[in-house]
């Protein structure tokens, strides 16, 4: 046989093609249900974090959230939304709705210790990639509890130190309500000062656009909230 | 006896003599970009003995029915699956580490250590020899990748694999992180120097 004719040529380059996509086929769909189960302890890992829940290993993560959390689905106005799943809804998506088409899931935390944290999710964009994060508020809606915070790509030991508990701790403690103002918390450059009354943490000398990032995710994720934490502090 | 001989050269060689990375300078985009960590690089340099030592098996055994014309693209075909396995394995079993390297692991389809080894080895030799060749020439890939992450990650974070190490009265007293070796150039510049270090004891590579 002549191994360089046009008809051996395209018989072996399609055998091949159907060899490597059916194997690839198949490793893809034998590894799905452990790469979900991947993803998804990761995000819960990613929740717990924001309210200083012990991690552990997959398993653990897993039944901690369950017991630990339930997921509800808010509007705008703070109304609950019936047959949504919290945990499904990719914020990343709902960023690019108008306001008022947006479904905002909140996690609920309820530990014996701590008593009651409400979890909002956050999605932004930093300098080279998205961010994203968790901020854990106290059942007063303003008071902030904890801060979780990761990144796509942010330059390592810059940027990246967002994901750091040294920068997350800084949050803890800060105000989201000003005199019954809803002034959500900034990230300013070490040494500054915003030119509100806002409560803000110092941003990370070296990752300046990243720490802005934040602010701005800050800023525009818990807008949409006002309503339902307003809410929560008048009760 | 010959044949023993000349396998244990194929397997050895790449470590130092015939280094794909600090002789024949091949590779060094990833060398760049996944070293700022200890533990990335070494999951990296892993991936990457896998996959050269399987690829030059299999194109080894299919060498005598590649047409010649598209042996490149054969060879890419190859590569691209084996890369998007491993991918898939980690993002399994290693998700944490998958996350750190991210697009790095796609691009070892691109490394050019593979395409060179696949062209000037494995397509004219037995599968035996190639899989030696495939480790071989990993393992020269991964040891530096591991040196140059470990300095990068000692002196840029004072971490190994992301356990402090640097004890913390060095920082009382005003030592400091180098947030310099982090960043890409350093990684250029360690390569650099392991290559002068190298190269100053062995004779034969002096120009």
């Amino acid at each position: 046989m002549n191994k360089q004719s046009n008809t051996y040529t395209i018989v072996y380059i399609t055998i091949l093609v159907i060899v490597v996509g059916t194997a690839l086929a198949w490793v893809a769909t034998a590894l799905k249900p452990e790469q979900s189960r991947n993803a998804n302890a990761d995000k819960m890992k990613q929740i717990l974090s924001s309210v200083h829940a012990p991690l552990g290993d997959n398993k653990q993560i897993t039944d901690l959230f369950e017991k630990n959390i339930t997921g509800i689905v808010i509007n705008q106005n703070g109304d609950i939304q019936q047959n949504e799943d919290a945990f499904d809804i990719n914020v990343a998506n709902q960023i690019k709705l108008n306001a008022d088409e947006r479904k905002l899931p909140v996690y609920i935390y309820n530990d014996d210790n701590v008593g009651k944290k409400y979890i909002i999710p956050l999605y932004g964009q930093g300098l080279w990639g998205s961010i994203w994060g968790y901020l854990a508020l106290n059942s007063d809606g303003s008071t902030i509890y904890g801060a979780y915070f990761s990144h796509q790509g942010e330059t390592p030991g810059l940027g990246a130190e967002i994901e750091k508990s040294e920068f997350q701790k800084r949050f803890d403690g800060k105000q989201l309500f000003k005199d019954s103002q809803f002034r959500p918390i900034t990230v300013v450059k070490a040494g500054q000062h915003p030119a509100g009354d806002e409560d803000y943490v110092d941003g990370i000398s070296g990752g300046t656009i990243t720490s802005k990032g934040v602010a701005s995710m800050l800023k525009n994720g818990l807008l949409p909230y006002k309503q339902f934490l307003q809410n929560l502090s008048n009760n | 006896m010959a044949e023993k001989v000349s396998n244990k050269k194929v397997l050895f060689n790449p470590l130092s003599k015939d280094n794909p990375v600090i002789v024949q300078i091949l590779g060094i985009c990833s060398a760049l970009a996944v070293t700022a960590k200890l533990e990335p690089a070494i999951v990296m340099g892993l991936s990457v003995i896998a996959v050269l030592a399987l690829a030059n098996v299999i194109l080894s055994l299919i060498r005598n029915t590649i047409p010649t014309n598209i042996r490149i693209i054969v060879q890419l075909v190859v590569v691209a699956g084996l890369v998007v396995i491993v991918n898939q394995l980690l993002l399994a079993y290693a998700y944490n580490v998958s996350k750190q390297l991210s697009v790095f692991i796609g691009l070892i389809i691109t490394n050019c250590i593979l395409m060179g080894r696949l062209e000037a080895f494995a397509m004219s030799n037995k599968p035996w020899p190639s899989f030696l060749d495939g480790i071989g020439n990993g393992l020269g890939y991964t040891i530096i990748l591991i040196i140059v992450a470990f300095f990068r990650e000692l002196l840029g974070c004072g971490t190994l694999l992301g356990i402090q190490v640097i004890p913390e009265c060095f920082y009382q007293h005003g030592y400091q992180n180098n947030g310099l070796m982090i960043l890409p150039p350093m990684a250029l510049i360690v390569v650099a120097c392991i290559i002068w270090v190298q190269h100053s004891f062995n004779k034969d590579l002096q120009e």
